[in-house]
């Protein structure tokens, strides 16, 4: 009952979201009201819908109901509590069904939040978001029903792959479908805008704090699928430059860069046609991200579809909606009006040399993820594209945007005084020279440039709080006079200061990792030492446990210090998991610090013997923490006093529009 | 400057960037690209020793020993030709004879490849798709690979 019930409601979903997306189009063109105001309504009952069929699914899972094919392919009773949960989202349909809940989700919120957005706007910008959503209905009611039954009900479901049976699953899909489909808004927007062929300052206003949410929750996404990845997949990696990581790189690069021009467009008027570009591209690569994901284009962990009418389905979506947007563009485009004049030393200029490298950097990793694709698909000949391809070119993209990026905020609008900025940041490149030079003495081997790359990370912090010191007058009025200061500053300028902190964290982390990680791979037996960095770990002995659905092989190790004194216990394992006949390895982690010790076994070697690596991660927590604080910096800009009361009322914002010429 | 010179300064630095971009990727294709073999392929193209490839087929049964200090020997198989594979390391957990495997690395002069990557596969099921696709060349490939335990079977209370 309850899956028919989701089914259903599903259907009922889709003939809104149909509504949705042609009455107030038709009420824009014939100037009628009533029509337009049905967009709001609309899209809550299709909200409301949706998320009747995800609860029906979501119960279906909870209760370990088997007569529905995906709970019986994806789940089992003997899971735990959340897993068997998070496994609705842990393949094909469920994803495809979470996808379209968060954008229902999102439209719901632009109708109850936008009540100051101009009418025609928002019937607009909800008529698009709409006909995205009945895309997707369309795909899952066709293609990928999540709550087909099966006639005869097994006893017992056929469990989750083991490798997604982990809290990162529980985080890492949901956040970074928050931030693909969240750009919808930014997409939906600026078709709106297109549509209407007038646009102003207001409108970076309005979108701001979308992008600016949906780029956090991705910023979190990516960190969380690294973290993941990093403690899941046993040999210590945080990024593999695999194609389905790029996908939802690509988004974050351009929603960056969105973030940015968006800035411009608010407070000068410039850079509108760019930033409406941004919007649509950022949105196309969120859906190419889906597309290469879900389609089997790419086999890997995340690519549950392989069923080739879906892939096309997928593609036919994008060649809609990217083509058409793009053709939208080309068309109405030139009808928007260029404002706001700026030198090309000046806070805007900065911002459009973080623009395009950032685009540029995202072409790149573009061109390096689908040239394979293109290349197979010409020429049939398989190639791989690997991490070298992206630290050649992605790398040096990225240098030169992390040196200008502490000038940035330093400088003014409109006209920019460059030696100003370079004379405050004196202190905070002497910082980053003084940790080149550090790295040089202490750290023996690891790359030439990685130094240069510590001094570079060291440089960006310390530019962020150079910018908030400049702010609030630190050293040069009496403290208390500057902490009045600094709580008086606005949230965004606090909002950057930590990003961009962030972001150098998140490099200093890469840097050290890469550059002075070690490594021991090695076969031990019962008392056998391992030393690593200054570390001594001793084998005490192999042991068996039992978990809910799987069986462990435990290795126990003592970690001490190399002069003798004991820090802890290691316990790796090998968790087999008879469902599947399969085995995951899972690692020991202990955290020193922020740099991590990290150890997982390998096979039982001969005579009691077993395998195992061992790494040391200098300042490996780093890269994460970092994105961590860009999260945080994200969420103190949006709480920032202008987003929130802020924006114009209708009546004002009338005045402001240009008129369509 | 006017608005005509500084909208031509933001072009110029566009196709700047633009241009460099295309550079370090022409060269970064040039060094860094790996193609994928079969082992018949590599028989066929006569790829030079010293030269990174990936190979992909599946282990031979009764193929792999194991040595001393983590080495291991095993060959690689499209169901035509096979090629012997030397390589040093904790294996993928899925690792096993019979299933499908990519290793990277590169031939010595003796024909023995030396991996120094072996790819790590995801489920039970998953043959990682170049796999799939050289099988179905060699005409090795058998349907049950994909289809294996991907349909509920009766009760399939197991």
């Amino acid at each position: 009952m309850i899956p028919e019930l989701g089914h259903y409601a599903l259907m009922l979903a889709l003939g809104l979201a149909l509504i949705q997306g042609i009455m107030p189009i038709v009420g824009t063109r014939t100037n009628d009201p009533v029509l337009m105001s049905m967009a709001a309504p609309s899209a809550l009952a299709q909200f409301f819908f949706v998320a009747i069929a995800f609860t029906s699914l979501a119960i279906c899972y909870v209760t370990s109901d088997f007569s529905v094919l995906n709970v019986f392919e994806n789940s089992n009773s003997h899971m735990p509590f959340i897993y068997r949960l998070t496994s609705l989202w842990g393949n094909h349909e469920g994803s495809m069904l979470l996808w379209v809940s968060i954008l229902a989700f999102f439209g719901a919120l632009v109708a109850v939040f936008g009540t100051n957005l101009p009418v025609v706007l928002k019937a607009n910008a909800l008529a698009v978001q709409a006909w995205i959503a009945a895309a997707f209905h369309l795909f899952i009611l066709t293609t990928s029903n999540p709550f087909v039954r099966i006639p005869q009900a097994p006893f017992e479901g056929r469990d989750l792959n083991p490798i997604l049976q982990d809290p990162g699953l529980a985080f890492h899909p949901p956040m970074l479908y928050l931030g693909y489909v969240g750009f919808s808004i930014a997409f939906s927007f600026a078709i709106a805008a297109l549509l209407e062929g007038r646009i102003d300052a207001a409108w970076a206003r309005w979108v701001r704090p979308w992008v600016l949410g949906a780029w956090m929750c991705l910023t979190l996404g990516i960190a969380g699928g690294s973290y993941w990845a990093y403690y899941e997949l046993g040999w210590g990696g945080f990024w593999f430059w695999d194609p389905v990581e790029n996908a939802s790189l690509m988004p974050w690069l351009a929603g960056t860069a969105l973030l940015h021009s968006a800035v411009v467009m608010e407070k000068r008027g410039a850079l509108k046609v760019w930033t409406i570009l941004l919007a649509i591209l950022t949105f196309s690569l969120s859906l190419i991200g889906t597309f290469l994901v879900r389609s089997g284009v790419l086999t890997s962990v995340h690519a549950f579809a392989t069923d080739p009418t879906r892939g096309i389905f997928i593609l036919a979506i994008l060649v809609v909606f990217i083509g058409g947007a793009l053709a939208l563009f080309g068309w109405r485009a030139p009808l928007l009006k260029q404002g706001g004049l700026f030198a090309p030393i000046s806070r805007e200029g900065a911002l459009v040399f973080n623009n395009l490298f950032l685009t540029t950097a995202c072409a790149t990793v573009f061109v390096g993820t689908l040239y394979p694709l293109a290349l197979e698909a010409l020429t049939g000949e398989k190639i791989s594209v690997g991490a070298p391809f992206f630290n050649s070119t992605f790398g040096p993209l990225f240098i030169p945007l992390l040196l200008v990026m502490p000038f940035g905020p330093l400088m003014g609008w409109k006209r920019g005084d460059l030696l100003g900025a370079a004379q405050r940041l004196m202190a905070a490149a002497l910082l980053g020279a003084l940790a080149t030079a550090a790295a040089f003495a202490i750290e023996q081997g690891g790359p030439v440039l990685a130094p240069f790359g510590a001094g570079i990370a060291v440089f960006v912090m310390a530019g962020a709080v150079t910018d908030i010191a400049e702010r609030t007058l630190f050293m040069r009025v009496p403290f208390r006079a500057s902490l009045q200061r600094a709580i008086g500053l606005p949230r965004s300028a606090w909002g950057t200061a930590f990003a961009h902190f962030g972001i150098g964290a998140t490099l200093l982390g890469i840097v050290a990792v890469t550059a002075w990680g070690s490594e021991r791979i090695a076969e031990v037996k019962i008392g056998d030492n391992l030393d690593i960095a200054h570390y001594r770990l001793t084998l005490d002995g192999l042991f068996n446990r039992e978990g809910p659905n799987y069986r462990d092989m435990v290795g126990r190790f003592t970690v001490r210090r190399m002069n003798g004194e004991y820090i802890g216990v290691m316990e790796p394992s090998r968790r087999s998991f008879p469902n599947r006949n399969m085995t995951t390895t899972e690692a020991a982690l202990m955290t020193r610090g922020v740099s991590q010790l990290y150890l997982s076994l390998g096979d039982p070697g001969p005579d009691e013997r077993v395998a195992v690596r061992l790494y040391f991660k200098p300042h490996v927590l780093l890269i994460w923490l970092g994105a961590a604080i860009m999260f945080a910096g994200g969420a103190l800009s949006l709480s920032d006093r202008r987003l929130r009361v802020g924006a114009p009322r209708p009546a004002k914002a009338r005045a402001v529009l240009q008129p369509a010429e | 400057m006017t608005r005509k010179q500084r909208r031509l300064v933001l072009v110029g630095a566009g196709v700047g960037v633009l241009a460099i971009a295309v550079a370090l990727m022409l060269n970064a294709f040039r060094d860094s690209i790996v193609f994928f073999n079969s082992p018949t392929d590599v028989a066929a193209k006569q790829v030079p020793p010293g030269t990174r490839i990936r190979l992909g087929g599946l282990v031979k049964d009764g193929s792999v020993t194991r040595g001393s200090n983590l080495s291991v020997r095993f060959e690689v198989t499209d169901g035509k030709s096979e090629i012997p594979v030397s390589y040093q390391g904790v294996l993928p957990d899925l690792f096993r004879e019979g299933q499908g495997v990519v290793a990277e690395g590169a031939l010595d002069a003796g024909g023995t490849f030396n991996a120094d990557t072996i790819l790590a596969k995801h489920d039970e099921t998953y043959m990682p798709k170049e796999v799939a696709d050289a099988l179905k060349k060699s005409g090795h490939w058998k349907d049950d690979y994909a289809q294996r335990a991907a349909m509920p079977v009766g009760g399939a209370n197991k």
